[in-house]
């Protein structure tokens, strides 16, 4: 069997530099100095396997899974799914997927939000998953809404889902945010502008998906996410697996 | 005839915003959904080795302590074997060897229990010094950031580590070793976190 080689070293012009002062909390908590660049060792190749002990079906309803019984979030009900890759195109699967969000009215069920708009009583807004052997994941939700947040007097966050993966390995860790096509608030968002890639911020958008829309019940969004691929080792003469 | 390169591109990251806890942390959050929340537990009942508490703060720019970070710990169990397919060797039943810690939303203190690690292999030929990967995740900061706490009183194995010996500033070696003290009968190992400025935390690109 192939031993399995090194990740591909992550491509930070499309990732959001450090300090990004339009984001303004980023001055004061982005390092000066450079990063240091280490090659994978064992440390970084490896990283925390979970499984299905670990969570429940109903985890990712998060429709339900907050709800009183006979009750239910309110809100425009959506099915966030897609597949996890890597850069290689390949499936991961059984990798851990947690996502967070507001509610429909852009509030968050946290004691530090002192939004106006009101906590839906039924609606918890987090929820976990893994992936299926095909590095498929779904949730259920209702789409979240719009918030105010204290950055510049006027800024508003676009609709956003908080995303959480693991992949294989620790280096592949990464925590995102999915928009949804046609926001207009998009482009005005200072963190999402944070980066300056324009094709890397329509990778954070996710695609009306009339094809796994439910009729008469629920609308659905497709967001797929691409983690680190990663180098197949030399085998003798051989260049195998990439 | 041009030759398409048909790789795709890693997403990318954003913060993880001000409520990461909901999400991640929920019971911290200040609600109760889960039968059971990830990363409490980081060695299981079994695991040899040393008993041992980790803690610190985590500090911005101005020095200010930073009181909506989360922190994932990722480490070998004492033998230096990781919990994964190619993690070099057994691990003790129910040892995870992952961890996920937010930080005291009053004073910004955050802890974990967990044992010392062992030493782990290394590139080449090398041995790694004993450590545990910390990955560290906040509103304001982009991407997370990676670091590796190794401990104070591991002098003979820190002089020949590997990474430590990568970064060319010697002083700032220092910041990446935990301070040893001694609490009601155990071992604490502080560790402070400067994202920024005098003494800045060595961060890693992994």
């Amino acid at each position: 069997m192939l031993k399995p080689g090194e990740f591909y070293q992550r491509n930070r012009e499309r990732h959001p530099p450090a300090l990004t002062r339009d984001y303004k909390t980023s001055v004061s908590r982005s390092p000066q100095y450079s990063l240091i660049s280490l090659q994978n060792s064992v440390s970084e190749t490896t990283g925390p396997v979970f499984g299905h002990n670990d969570l429940d079906p109903m985890d990712r309803d998060l429709i339900y899974n907050y709800a009183q019984p006979g009750e239910s979030a309110i809100g425009e009900r959506i099915i966030l799914h897609g597949r996890i890759l890597d850069e290689n195109a390949r499936p991961i699967p059984n990798t851990l997927v947690e996502i967070w969000q507001a509610n429909a009215g852009g509030r968050y069920r946290h004691k530090k939000d002192t939004y106006l708009a009101p906590i839906d009583p039924n609606f918890g807004g987090c929820g976990r998953t893994l992936t299926d052997e095909n590095g498929y994941y779904y949730f259920r939700t209702v789409k979240p809404g719009a918030y105010p947040w204290r950055n510049w007097v006027n800024n508003w966050r676009p609709a956003h889902i908080h995303m959480s993966i693991f992949g294989t390995a620790f280096c592949q860790r990464l925590i995102t945010q999915c928009y949804f096509e046609g926001d207009p608030l998009i482009p005005e968002c200072p963190i999402v502008k944070t980066i300056l890639d324009p094709g890397a911020i329509e990778q954070l958008i996710a695609k009306l998906d009339m094809n796994a829309t439910i009729p008469l019940d629920t609308i659905a969004y497709k967001f797929d996410v691409i983690l680190r691929g990663r180098r197949s080792t030399l085998f003798e003469n051989r260049l195998e697996g990439n | 005839m041009p030759q398409k390169l048909d790789y795709l591109a890693e997403t990318p990251s954003q913060t993880a915003g001000p409520y990461v806890h909901i999400g991640l942390a929920p019971g911290a959050a200040g609600f109760d959904i889960y039968r059971q929340e990830l990363g409490w537990d980081i060695t299981g009942p079994h695991a040899k080795g040393e008993r041992i508490r980790v803690e610190g703060i985590v500090m911005d720019g101005t020095g200010s302590p930073v009181k909506d970070v989360m922190l994932e710990v990722w480490q070998a169990n004492a033998d230096g074997h990781y919990a994964h397919p190619e993690g070099g060797g057994n691990v003790e039943d129910g040892f995870r060897g992952w961890g996920r810690v937010i930080t005291d939303f009053e004073t910004g203190e955050w802890g974990f229990d967990t044992v010392k690690p062992g030493p782990t292999v290394g590139r080449g030929a090398s041995q790694q010094a004993p450590h545990l990967n910390l990955w560290i995740v906040a509103r304001g900061i982009n991407i997370g950031l990676n670091t590796r706490l190794y401990f104070e009183d591991e002098p003979e194995a820190n002089a020949k580590d590997p990474v430590l010996n990568l970064i060319e500033w010697e002083r700032r070696r220092a910041t990446l070793l935990a301070k040893k003290t001694e609490r009601d009968d155990k071992t604490v190992y502080r560790f402070d976190i400067k994202l920024q400025g005098e003494d800045e935390t060595v961060f890693f690109d992994v």
